[in-house]
């Protein structure tokens, strides 16, 4: 059996299925003022966050879940979930890794992700969130002398108050819609990203997800913000075990990149996809927007999505500043009973603004995959211009690929252009490679590489590899 | 509205011999028009034109009641001239003639349907309101294996003696196997500030064909919606072009049914708008069978601060494997305050297919200008030269040449 094989052996069942047997302290069950006063209390938060999450909850309550994505689901009981869970151990807060709970540790280095830094060859700065806490955080003390700031929110808005008041909420406001605003409300953990005045960051930042207790909905929340003429680029992952109910993930990711800033925001999301009769699995369920405020700034959102029963997500930009430029690279790849309703918007604001949209979509199995996007010129955004190509691979007659663009241009001065192709692998290309010795999974797994190649090129190195595996697992079985 | 619209409704029906099972219909679509008015913003389909916004704004109250008792004079001064044709003339949505002159009277059978209320398979609050309202409708029945040897004008001529009403008109045509129809509908309004609620419904049996042409050219300031209904049978081809140009608002919505192996469906499209005009073409092609065939091409261009919208959706059904499926919109943007908005749609079932679709707009190019200009033309040449070559792309797709060379006259299109 060669390696290629056996790695496919390996992953072939969701690796990341098993669930950590962790002492927690958990909200009390359900949804109201009280349980976001205890969350806000558990966190020891100023008055100011309290007040933040109150107001967002008194618009949640009137608003009313939407219903015109493609992909359908079981109403979700709101007052049937836990909105905190945290291990026991973490309650006061380990000053270092050694304080941590081996279990804790044990966990993450069971997905891959050592928390030790010593045994981090690639220089990678980890921010682990396990449930609703952030357990640990690695590379601060490197970080902090070139006046990074990366720590969880939680820590943010006791350290950096002024930061996180000024910023949180100013893309993805308290009255967004409600998926978001339930997360302004209830959020719990995620992580927190400042770069100073004209600072490249060293290496990349990285979260990493887990949920872990059941009965749980995930809320996090992310914070990015990128001073004049600054770099990052950070990654996000994400895991959770298998279980037979559907879990709840509404994470809201706000990126701020100032005059002549760049933030390159990449995600490998692999959540519990459900078994193959689509049993179980999260409802991932997230709203990202960036916000390019000043001139001449970039964001630039990669995602690769192979897992959730239901993704729903939307990353988009709003290219304010001028000369501004966003851009989107998604590959999505739904298999079994996945489904998944995911695209961008780009809303064009300043002069001169650019955005560029690949979207890769693949659908096997009993699947449904639809892109959904906006492209948006207004009137004052002079000169600008957008590029759009969505192209999707179907397996099998019993899944689905749809393509729902939304293009808006009012101003004369500025170009979109916009194609989209639906197709089959072609026996042509099969046969050729099946020729040359390939079997019909490696071909296949070729082929798609070749597909999605615009989008993986867009990844950092280690995630690129990771991904390109990913790609090839999440489409076992589809083909024969 | 409401009690206007009850009022306007027991006018109308008073003077029609209606059964009483009619009547409950009627007022059946009728109950359901009120309780859902004008489709407005809030309904996917019409999320880039809000009816309502448009008449309230352009007409305010809408009168429903048209009193159809005294015959119009028909003015031969409207007819095309220099190609032989057959007639239909709606005057203020009147039925006033009915002439197919050039062809075999016992080939071509015209039914009275007035009296059955045929439901429309996706029913919108439109319909509803054309279903209460149209007190004639007529069925043309082409016969087996007759193909029409003139082309069939339809003339929607409205005059100065109407104001503020809404028109409901209705026709349904059959083809037979192995028979054909050229059909073009041709817009004449001397009248202003009238809402045109036309539906058409179509149906190709095996072999048939239908080249259907809308010709809103001339400037007036009503509002139209028109729907066409197409269900092909194996091997039937539809054929619809769209100039859509004249009216203060047109939206006109193609729905076709491609349900009988190797059918195939055209629709070509040409805005050219100025002023404040606001049209939308809709087409849904639905792909029911294997190996069926459909092609779109709209181009649009815009002057002024006027708005179009083209919303394509194509649909494969599971068991049409060997789809090919093509659509593309092009628009020139000349003015800054013009706008272009699309939603070119896919929702695919089926694997083996081939299905794309392309989307660009923007503004004239430059490059393209200075080119003719460098080469003697002056700067107003050169934009006519390049704006008649890009429209003249759709026009070239009309497969019927005496229609070809009509329309690039309107057009004023040159070779």
């Amino acid at each position: 059996m060669d390696n290629r094989q056996k790695e496919i052996n390996n992953l072939k069942d969701y690796k990341y299925g098993f669930s950590t047997d962790i002492e927690n302290i958990q909200a009390p069950k359900g949804l109201n003022e009280d349980v976001i006063k205890f969350i806000s209390n558990i966190k020891k938060e100023p008055t100011w966050m309290l007040e933040f999450r109150l107001k967002a909850f008194e618009r949640f309550k009137v608003l009313k879940e939407p219903d015109w994505q493609k992909p359908k689901f079981p109403k979700i009981d709101y007052q049937d979930l836990y909105y905190y869970s945290a291990p026991k151990s973490m309650k006061d807060k380990p000053k270092s890794l050694d304080e941590l709970d081996p279990k804790l540790l044990e966990t993450y280095k069971k997905l891959g992700i050592p928390l030790q830094e010593q045994a981090r060859l690639n220089g990678i700065a980890v921010d682990a969130v396990f449930d609703s806490v952030s357990v640990a955080t690695t590379f601060k003390d490197e970080l902090t002398k070139q006046g990074i700031i990366f720590c969880p929110i939680s820590e943010a808005i006791q350290n950096h108050p002024e930061l996180v008041k000024k910023y949180l909420g100013s893309v993805i406001p308290t009255s967004d819609h409600f998926f978001a605003t339930l997360n302004s409300a209830v959020f719990t953990d995620g992580s927190f990203v400042y770069i100073p005045e004209g600072v490249r960051c060293p290496m990349e930042l990285s979260t990493y997800f887990r949920i872990n207790a059941s009965n749980t909905g995930q809320f996090e929340r992310t914070l990015i913000i990128a001073d004049k003429g600054s770099y990052v680029s950070y990654l996000e992952g994400c895991t959770a075990p298998m279980r037979d109910e559907n879990q709840l993930h509404a994470a809201n990711v706000e990126l701020v990149a100032l005059d002549d800033a760049e933030i390159k925001y990449s995600t490998v999301q692999n959540w519990y996809p459900g078994d193959q009769d689509g049993k179980g699995g999260i409802y991932n369920f997230v709203t990202k927007r960036g916000l390019c405020k000043g001139k001449n700034s970039k964001i630039s959102w990669t995602q690769v999505e192979t897992g959730s029963a239901i993704t729903w997500k939307y990353p988009s930009c709003i290219l304010k500043g001028d000369n501004s430029v966003g851009e989107f690279y998604s590959i999505a790849i739904t298999n079994n009973h996945q489904k998944a309703d995911t695209g961008t918007k780009m809303i064009h604001l300043g002069k001169n603004t650019k955005s560029k949209i690949i979207s890769k979509g693949i659908s096997a199995g009993n699947s449904d995959m639809t892109y959904r996007g906006l492209v948006d010129i207004s009137s004052k955004a002079k000169n600008s211009t957008n590029y759009t190509q969505c192209d999707s691979l179907l397996m099998g007659n019993k899944c689905g690929a749809h393509t729902v663009p939304y293009i808006k241009n009012k101003n004369s001065e500025s170009n979109i252009a916009h194609e989209a192709t639906t197709s089959k692998i072609s026996e042509e290309q099969l046969h050729y490679c099946q020729q040359r010795g390939l079997n019909p999974e490696e071909a296949v797994g070729l082929i798609v590489n070749g597909f999605c190649k615009e989008v993986l090129q867009q990844l950092p190195m280690e995630f690129a590899v990771e991904a390109q595996k990913l790609v090839g697992i999440s489409l076992e079985g589809s083909v024969g | 509205m409401k009690e206007q619209l009850q009022k306007d409704f027991y006018n109308s029906i008073k003077n029609l011999s209606l059964s009483q099972k009619d009547i409950e219909i009627k007022k059946f679509c009728l109950d359901n028009f009120i309780d859902k008015g004008f489709p407005n913003r809030k309904e996917e389909d019409w999320k880039f034109s809000d009816l309502n916004q448009i008449i309230k704004n352009n007409i305010g109250e809408l009168s429903f009641y048209n009193d159809q008792t005294s015959t119009n004079k028909v003015d031969t001064s409207v007819f095309v001239d220099g190609l032989e044709h057959n007639k239909i003339v709606f005057i203020n949505g009147r039925i006033e003639k009915i002439d197919f002159e050039y062809e075999k009277k016992d080939q071509i059978e015209i039914i009275d349907q007035s009296e059955t209320i045929n439901e429309f398979k996706n029913s919108n609050s439109l319909s509803d309101l054309n279903n209460a309202f149209t007190n004639k409708c007529f069925k043309i029945l082409v016969k087996k294996g007759y193909q029409l040897v003139k082309p069939l004008i339809i003339y929607h001529t409205t005059n100065s003696k109407i104001c503020a009403k809404n028109i409901n008109l209705r026709l349904n045509f059959e083809l037979d196997k192995d028979s054909s129809l050229r059909l073009i509908d041709l817009f004449n309004d001397a009248s202003e500030k009238n809402f045109l609620n036309i539906f058409y419904n179509f149906e190709l049996k095996e072999n048939a064909v239908l080249k259907n042409y809308k010709v809103d050219k001339f400037e007036n300031k009503n509002i139209k919606y028109s729907f066409n209904n197409i269900d092909q049978d194996k091997n039937s081809i539809s054929e619809t072009f769209i100039l859509s140009s004249g009216s203060n608002f047109s939206k006109n919505e193609i729905n076709c049914n491609l349900n009988g192996v190797y059918a195939s469906a055209f629709v070509n499209g040409v805005f050219s708008l100025n002023n404040d005009k606001h049209h939308e073409i809709r087409s849904i092609i639905n792909h029911l069978t294997e190996n069926t065939k459909s092609y779109q091409l709209i181009k649009s261009v815009l002057d002024e601060s006027s708005k179009a919208v083209y919303q394509g959706k194509i649909f494969v059904n599971s068991d049409a494997q060997k789809t090919d499926g093509y659509q593309l919109s092009k628009a020139i943007l000349l003015n800054k305050e013009s706008e272009f908005n699309a939603k070119p749609e896919l929702e695919i079932y089926a694997d083996d297919v081939k299905c794309s679709h392309g989307s660009a707009s923007g503004s004239l190019n430059e490059d393209s200008i200075f080119y003719l200009m460098s080469r003697g033309l002056s700067y107003q040449q050169s934009r006519e030269l390049l704006i008649n070559g890009f429209l003249l792309d759709v026009v070239e797709k009309i497969t019927d040449s005496e229609i070809k060379n009509l329309i690039k006259n309107m057009l004023g299109i040159k070779e």
